[in-house]
């Protein structure tokens, strides 16, 4: 039924002006948002009304104002049909500890309108796909967090849904885990073609996994962007020379002369770090400033030890208007003013 | 484990993996069929089919000690020369197990319901095409009639007993059939009774205590001050008092309406016309079972 065309329209999430208010608590303020197919995540402190946002897509609580869509189905009116095609992985633990994965997943299979067979066939399919084998047979309470993670998200994807809402899956995780995890989300799109929404409230996790993030806070829509907007676009060099003779501050000498030479600095850049002081951020506008960097350092007769290309994490941008962290902020600042600005006050609010 | 999800097919030879990922087209069948599918999965987790072997014992036990009783009835009605009746009517059965039903009840319902509570499964039913309607009404309906077996299949017994004896044909199959009309009822209220009972309680064992304090307790009190009042001579406050128990009640529905002869102290049941206040009182209380759980589900969806 939705099919096809849905895909051609390329919207997959749809909210127009979408507003939630309790009585005391607004959690979601006239948020527009317009998510195309791929792995969107989306990344906002905690209370800043994700989850808030699942239950609408899903269609189980009714927004106070405005519209959403999901999978171009109105969420007012065909929560059922969304609930079909749409699968669900919560934050918190969901499992019961003395059913094996294999007939816990059978179950939620059928409660989604498989019928028997198909959904044993698609269980085991499915386990298999999230890295489940033999221990899939054993009784979920024995399981190890990771692979209590997994069945949840085998138990969202068993129905061959077309959109995936994750909610915050790397949860309780360890580094490994998490890049497991993370690995795993990244393949429900590239090779199942699902797509997904994932909540996160780190940043940084999200950027190799997502090809879109979303910033909410305070209900609000922050920042709505491709992955590579947010790390691309702000590159930034880092330059470490060395002294000469002539030059007995070689660092400050280039600063000087790339000053003069019209390129962009970023003067506080690396305070804190170690070797702090011996290193310029230049901004990078494009090849040429690697050339005038390079002419520059040659012309003053010193020696460049390291240019390199520093990519910001969007984790830097979000962190930026908290004030947590000096460096990211003052990194981040002259280019998002505005949104640091905003950030700053939901960041208090929320009390990250 | 899962590094070689990363792992490109054919470069790990110890084990076959990534053959694909393959979409499903077939039928989706949507919410009838998962609440029928969640109605069945429910009635045989009540009696710890598809469940742990350790979880079969209990409802196995109490399912057997019922059938038990009437096979031991029957062979009886069938030893004994010159009966012409069974020594316990079907009306009367269950009032005289009611113990094993109190206890099968408060072993069965918070399984049933307060699992899916405490380990929080109730948001993925949700987030399905499943709504609150369709999993309590499934719950319910699974609860009462797991009671139902457990309470119509001695009658069974003790029917086909009475036909074995050549009791009279007419008379016996008019009985069974109150019978069963009772049990159904009494199924009916106390799977209501039970499953609101463990739904206020995630915790298993509060769950177990309150539906055997609510079932136990209240025919025990309620019995006691009958008795009470009857040896005082106040017949009129015995047909009133037994408004307060769940099996009192059924008592008094089946002594006005099913024939039975009442279980109350001197057989002072309620006539026909206090008899509709008891239907009443269970019908409310059947309707109220249901509100509560609706009520109860509808905090707990995501």
């Amino acid at each position: 039924m939705v099919c096809a065309t849905t895909f051609e329209n390329v919207t997959v999430i749809a909210t127009e002006s979408l507003s939630k208010r309790f009585p005391r608590v607004t959690a979601l303020d006239r948020l527009s948002l317009d998510i195309g197919p791929g792995v969107t995540g989306l990344v906002g402190a905690n209370g800043a009304g994700k989850s808030t946002l699942i239950k609408i897509l899903l269609g189980l609580s009714p927004a106070t104002e405005g519209t959403a869509a999901v999978l171009g189905l109105d969420v007012a009116t065909s929560g059922g049909a969304i609930r079909e095609q749409v699968g669900y992985m919560p934050e918190h633990d969901a499992l019961p500890p003395d059913v094996s994965a294999t007939e816990f997943v059978v179950h939620m299979a059928r409660m989604s309108g498989l019928p028997p067979t198909a959904a044993r066939e698609r269980t085991a399919d499915t386990l298999r796909h999230v890295g489940l084998y033999e221990e899939r047979y054993r009784p979920i309470g024995g399981y190890s967090t990771g692979m209590k993670q997994r069945v949840k998200l085998a138990q969202a994807l068993v129905h061959d849904p077309k959109l995936v809402l994750l909610d915050e899956p790397t949860n309780g995780l360890d580094p490994v885990g998490r890049d497991e995890m993370l690995g795993l989300i990244r393949r429900v799109y590239t090779d199942f073609g699902i797509s997904v929404l994932v909540t996160s409230h780190l940043l940084g996790e999200l950027e190799r996994t997502c090809d879109h993030v979303v910033v909410v806070d305070g209900g609000k829509l922050l920042r709505s962007s491709s992955t590579s907007d947010f790390t691309q676009t702000t590159a930034t060099l880092a330059v470490e020379v060395t002294d000469s003779d002539a030059h007995p501050d070689g660092t400050r000498a280039l600063r000087e002369a790339l000053t003069a030479a019209g390129a962009t600095l970023h003067a506080r850049g690396e305070d804190g770090l170690p070797g702090a002081g011996h290193i310029l951020l230049v901004e990078a506008t494009g090849e040429e400033t690697y050339d005038l960097v390079r002419d520059t350092v040659a012309g003053l007769g010193i020696g460049l030890v390291r240019m390199e290309q520093r990519r910001h994490r969007i984790a830097e941008v979000f962190r930026a208007g908290t004030g947590t962290d000096a460096h990211a902020a003052s990194d981040a600042e002259a280019a998002r003013e505005p949104f640091a600005a905003v950030q700053q006050k939901g960041g208090g609010r929320d009390g990250v | 484990m899962a590094s070689d999800l990363t792992t490109p097919p054919g470069t790990d030879p110890t084990r076959i993996h990534n053959i694909g990922y393959r979409s499903y087209d077939g039928p989706r069948l949507g919410r009838a069929y998962a609440r029928r599918s969640l109605f069945s999965q429910s009635l045989r987790g009540a009696y710890g089919l598809g469940r742990s072997a350790k979880s079969k014992v209990l409802p196995m036990i109490l399912f057997a000690v019922m059938c038990l009783v009437a096979a031991i009835i029957v062979a009886v009605a069938v030893a004994t020369p010159g009966m012409t009746d069974l020594p316990l009517e079907y009306t009367r059965y269950a009032i005289v197990m009611q113990a094993v039903i109190g206890l099968y009840l408060a072993s069965q319902a918070p399984q049933s319901v307060s699992r899916d509570l405490r380990f929080k499964t109730v948001p993925l039913y949700f987030s399905r095409p499943v709504e609150r309607v369709d999993y309590v009404l499934a719950k319910y309906a699974a609860m009462a009639s797991a009671l139902f077996i457990l309470t119509a299949t001695p009658l069974v017994i003790l029917y086909a007993g009475a036909l074995l004896a050549e009791f009279d044909f007419a008379d016996q199959t008019k009985a069974f059939a109150q019978g069963l009309v009772s049990v159904a009822l009494l199924s009916v209220l106390f799977a209501g009774l039970g499953l609101v009972m463990a739904a206020l309680t995630p915790r298993r064992g509060f769950g177990v205590a309150a539906v055997i304090a609510v079932l136990t307790i209240s025919y025990g009190a309620v019995s006691t001050v009958q008795v009470i009042a009857w040896e005082q001579g106040s017949t009129g406050a015995v047909e009133w008092l037994g408004l307060f128990s769940p099996l009192t009640l059924i008592d008094g529905v089946q002594t006005a309406f099913l024939g039975a002869a009442s279980a109350f102290p001197g057989g002072e049941g309620p006539s026909a016309g206090s008899g509709v206040v008891y239907l009443l009182a269970v019908l409310a209380l059947i309707l109220g079972s249901y509100a509560v759980l609706m009520r109860r589900y509808r905090k707990v969806g995501l």
